[in-house]
C-alpha cells in the first residue's frame, strides 16, 4: 500500500515539475512580479517526493516485501534502525534521496530569496526543475523504488553488513546535502549569468547557498572516513580510494569557489572563474554520481551495474554541461567596466594564488581517478593509480599553499606592505626551529617534511595568535584555517609515530617482540538479532608493564551470509589502540593486526573545526547587523 | 611600441601557460611512474622478462592451497591455466577465501612466485572484480 501511494506520488511529483515549467514561462514574459503559484507548486511537489520517501521508508520498516527494492535490501531480522537507514543504502532509494534534496533546496531558496529580483528567481526555479525532471524521468524509467515483484517473496535477501553501521547510516544523508546542495548553485550562477545578475548582492546572497552545502559535504566526507577506519579494518583514513577521491573533487571545487565569492562580494572581481566554478562543482557532484553508481568504479557504493543506467546519466550529464556552456558563452557578460588591476601583494592575489593550487590538486585528483578508466577503455589494460602518485604531487605543493593561507589573510584588498608585520617573520622562525626539533627527535632526515612541518606550524601559531589578539574578527576564516593546520599536522604526526603488528596467532598463543607482547587469551561466542559475534580476548602488554585488553569482534550475519570484523578500538587523546582479527578459513590461525595510531582522534577534531568554520561564516551576517 | 597593459597581460598569459604546462609534465611523468598493472597468471608466465614494478595478480584462491604460519600465509591464485604461489604477510580480508576471487598486490619473485604486500578487500560475497572475471574468462 505505502508503495503504491510512493510509486504514484513520484507521477504526480513529476507532473508539478511540468506545470511549473509552464508557469515559469509565462511568469516570465507576461509580469513583473513572482508568481507565487510557482511557489505553492514547487512546495506540492516537495510534500509528493516526501510522500514517496515516507512510502519506501514504511515499505522497508513493515518488510514488504512485494517491493523489489525492499526485497534485495531488507531481511526481518535486520533491526529496526538500519531498516530504516536501509532506505538509502541502495541504488533506488539513494535516487529518491537525491531528488528529495533537489525539491528541499529549491523550495528552501525560493522562500528564502524573497529580496531578489523576479526574473532571477523564476530562472533559478526553471533550471533546477530541469535537473529535477531529469532525475525524475531516470528513477521512473530505470530505477523506479517502488517495482512490484509476485509472487510476493516471504524473507528479503538482507544488506550489505558493512553498511549495517551508524556512521554510515547518517552517512548518505549528510553528503547529499552537500553533493546536491550545490545543484543549487549551479542553477542560481545559471540563472544570474543569463540575467546578468553576477553582482555584489548576488555574491552576498549565494555565499550562504555555498557555505551550507560546503559544511554538509566536510561533515559528510568525514563521516565516510571515519566509517572505512573502523570498519574496513585497515587502521587509515584515507586511501584515495576512486569513490573518496570523487567526494574530494566537488569539496576543492567549492572550496576555491567560496574563495572567489569572498572576492567578488568585496570587489566584484573574478565573475567568469566563479561562473565556471559553479558549473563545474555540480558537475563533479553529478560525474561523482555516475562513476560510482554506473559500475565503472568498484566499492561499497555501487549498488548494480547496470550500462542503461549509465548511459543515462551519463547523456544527462552531457546534456547539462551543455547547457551551462550555453549560457556561459553567449547570454554571460563580463564587466568590462572594472579594470582596476591587481597588486601583487594583496589579499585576493593570495586568494587567486590558493585558487591556482586547488585547481592543480583538483587536477591531480581527477587525472588519478579517471585515467586508469581511460586507459582500460582505450588499451584494455588493467591498471589502478596508488596513493604513492598522490602523495608526490600533492605534499610538496602543500608548502606554498599553507604558507599562502597564513599569510594571506594578514595582507589588506587590493593594495598591501609588510610594515608592522614583525610577528609574521618571528613566528615564521619559531616554526622553523620547532620543526627541526621534531625531525631531529623523530629521527626522520628529509627536508620536505622540514619545511612541511614548518609551514603547518606556521599556519598553526598565525592562527592561533589571531584568536588570542583579535578575538571575534575575522572568527570564521581563522577558525578554518586553524582546523586545517592542526588537521595538516595531526596527519603528519599520525603518518611518523604509527606503529604496527602483524601476526597470525592459535588462542592461547603469545606474541613477543622488544617492545611489547600480545597475549592471545580466549574467544566467546555470542548470538545478537541478525548476526553471531565471536569475541576475542587478548592483552596487550607494552613496556611499562601496563595491560590493555582489547576484545575485537568477527561477526557472522545470516542474510547475507557474510562475515565482517569489527575493530576494538581504545582511544585517548594522544592516540588511538586498533586491533583487528580475522579467522583464516579452514585454520586454526587468527590474523591479527594491532596498530598504535597516535593523534587520530585530532584528524577528526581538526575536520569537525574545519565545519565550525563554516558554520561562523554562515551565523556571521547575522551577528554582525 | 606597445603600452605597459599589453606587456603585463601578454607575462601573465605566458606565466599560465607555463604553469599549466609544467603541472601536466608533472602528473603525466608521476602517473607512469606510479602505476600498477594487474595481471593474470597466464600473463604473468608469458611475459618475457620480470619487472621490478609493483603489479596487481588477480584470480581465484586454489582450493586446499592456503596455509598459515606465524609470521605468513601462503596461498595459491589461479586462473583454471596458470597458477602463481603467493606469499604474504599481514592482514587479509574477511572475504579471503578458498574457491573465491582475490586481488593480491606485490612484487614478483619470479614466474611462480609473488610477494604480494597487500590483498585487497572484497565488500561483498557476490561480486567479483571485473579483472577478475576477465582474468578468469581469459579475456
Amino acid at each position: 500500500m505505502a508503495s503504491l501511494i510512493g510509486s504514484y506520488s513520484l507521477f504526480f511529483g513529476l507532473g508539478c515539475s511540468f506545470l511549473i515549467l509552464f508557469f515559469s514561462f509565462k511568469n516570465l514574459r507576461d509580469s513583473t512580479n513572482f508568481d507565487n503559484k510557482l511557489l505553492y507548486f514547487t512546495f506540492l511537489q516537495l510534500l509528493f517526493v516526501i510522500v514517496s520517501f515516507l512510502g519506501l521508508i514504511i515499505s522497508f520498516v513493515n518488510s514488504d516485501f512485494s517491493n523489489s527494492t525492499v526485497f534485495n535490501h531488507s531481511h526481518t531480522t535486520k533491526p529496526l534502525f538500519y531498516k530504516i537507514s536501509g532506505t538509502w543504502g541502495n541504488h533506488e532509494g539513494s535516487l529518491l534521496l537525491w531528488l528529495l534534496v533537489l525539491t528541499l533546496f529549491i523550495f528552501l531558496f525560493l522562500i528564502s530569496s524573497k529580496k531578489q529580483p523576479k526574473k532571477y528567481r523564476v530562472l533559478t526555479l526553471l533550471f533546477q526543475q530541469i535537473i529535477i525532471i531529469g532525475f525524475l524521468i531516470f528513477l521512473i524509467q530505470t530505477s523506479n523504488p517502488f517495482a512490484y515483484i509476485y509472487p510476493v517473496p516471504i524473507e528479503g535477501l538482507g544488506l550489505n553488513p558493512i553498511l549495517q553501521d551508524p556512521a554510515l547510516a547518517i552517512h548518505p544523508p549528510i553528503l547529499y546535502l552537500g553533493y546536491v546542495g550545490s545543484s543549487i548553485i549551479f542553477s542560481s550562477v545559471l540563472a544570474a549569468s543569463s540575467t546578468n545578475y553576477v553582482s555584489k548582492e548576488w555574491a552576498k546572497h549565494i555565499k550562504q547557498w555555498i557555505l551550507i552545502s560546503w559544511i554538509f559535504l566536510t561533515l559528510g566526507i568525514l563521516l565516510g572516513s571515519i566509517w572505512a577506519y573502523y570498519e574496513l579494518g585497515w587502521g587509515g583514513f584515507w586511501f584515495w580510494d576512486p569513490v573518496e577521491n570523487v567526494s574530494l573533487m566537488p569539496w576543492l571545487a567549492l572550496t576555491t569557489l567560496f574563495h572567489c565569492v569572498l572576492v567578488l562580494e568585496k570587489k566584484l572581481l573574478l565573475t567568469s572563474w566563479v561562473v565556471i566554478l559553479s558549473i563545474a562543482t555540480f558537475t563533479l557532484s553529478m560525474s561523482g554520481t555516475f562513476l560510482v553508481r554506473s559500475g565503472i568504479l568498484n566499492s561499497v557504493h555501487t549498488f548494480a551495474n547496470d550500462p542503461e543506467r549509465g548511459l543515462y546519466i551519463l547523456i544527462f550529464l552531457f546534456t547539462l554541461i551543455f547547457l551551462s556552456l550555453f549560457v556561459f558563452f553567449f547570454l554571460h557578460k563580463t564587466d568590462e567596466k572594472n579594470t582596476n588591476s591587481f597588486f601583487w601583494l594583496s589579499k585576493e592575489t593570495s586568494i587567486l594564488i590558493n585558487n591556482w593550487f586547488m585547481m592543480y590538486f583538483l587536477a591531480v585528483v581527477l587525472i588519478g581517478t579517471i585515467y586508469p578508466i581511460f586507459l582500460d577503455v582505450l588499451s584494455s589494460q588493467k591498471i589502478s593509480v596508488g596513493p604513492p602518485f598522490y602523495h608526490k604531487l600533492i605534499i610538496p605543493f602543500l608548502i606554498p599553499f599553507l604558507l599562502a593561507m597564513a599569510i594571506g589573510p594578514k595582507l589588506k584588498w587590493i593594495k598591501s606592505d609588510l610594515q608592522n608585520k614583525f610577528y609574521l617573520f618571528s613566528l615564521l622562525a619559531i616554526s622553523l626551529l620547532l620543526s627541526f626539533l621534531i625531525i631531529r627527535i623523530l629521527e626522520i632526515s628529509f627536508l620536505v617534511n622540514t619545511i612541511l612541518f614548518t609551514s603547518a606550524f606556521y599556519l598553526f601559531f598565525i592562527t592561533l595568535r589571531d584568536f588570542f589578539i583579535k578575538g571575534f574578527k575575522n572568527l570564521a576564516q581563522n577558525t578554518a584555517h586553524f582546523g586545517f593546520s592542526l588537521l595538516i599536522l595531526s596527519i603528519l604526526f599520525n603518518n611518523f609515530l604509527s606503529t604496527e603488528v602483524i601476526t597470525n596467532l592459535k588462542i592461547g598463543e603469545t606474541y613477543k617482540s622488544n617492545e611489547l607482547s600480545i597475549n592471545f587469551e580466549k574467544i566467546e561466542k555470542k548470538k545478537r538479532q541478525n548476526f553471531e559475534t565471536i569475541i576475542g580476548k587478548f592483552n596487550v602488554k607494552s613496556d611499562n608493564e601496563l595491560v590493555e585488553i582489547l576484545n575485537p569482534e568477527l561477526r557472522v550475519y545470516n542474510q547475507p551470509n557474510i562475515v565482517t570484523s569489527e575493530a576494538d578500538i581504545k582511544t585517548n587523546l594522544w592516540s588511538d589502540k586498533f586491533m583487528t582479527m580475522n579467522l583464516v578459513q579452514n585454520q586454526e590461525y587468527f590474523n591479527i593486526r594491532y596498530q598504535i595510531k597516535p593523534f587520530m582522534i585530532w584528524i577528526w577534531f581538526s575536520v569537525i573545526i574545519i565545519s565550525f568554520g563554516g558554520f561562523f561564516s554562515f551565523f556571521k551576517k547575522k551577528y554582525e547587523n | 611600441m606597445y603600452g605597459r597593459k599589453v606587456k603585463l597581460r601578454f607575462f601573465f598569459i605566458l606565466l599560465i601557460f607555463i604553469t599549466l604546462s609544467l603541472s601536466i609534465f608533472l602528473i603525466i611523468k608521476s602517473l607512469e611512474e606510479n602505476v600498477i598493472f594487474f595481471q593474470s597468471p597466464s600473463e604473468i608466465k608469458g611475459l618475457p622478462e620480470l619487472k621490478k614494478n609493483k603489479i596487481r595478480v588477480g584470480g581465484m584462491v586454489k582450493n586446499n592451497s592456503i596455509s598459515v604460519e606465524t609470521e605468513e600465509l601462503n596461498f595459491i591464485i589461479t586462473d583454471f591455466k596458470n597458477e602463481i604461489i603467493v606469499t604474504y604477510s599481514g592482514v587479509v580480508p574477511n572475504l579471503f577465501a578458498e574457491g573465491k576471487g582475490v586481488v593480491a598486490e606485490g612484487y614478483l619473485k619470479d614466474k611462480n612466485f609473488f610477494l604480494a604486500t597487500k590483498i585487497l578487500a572484497k565488500h561483498d560475497e557476490n561480486y567479483m572484480p571485473p579483472e577478475v572475471k576477465a582474468a578468469i574468462e581469459g579475456k
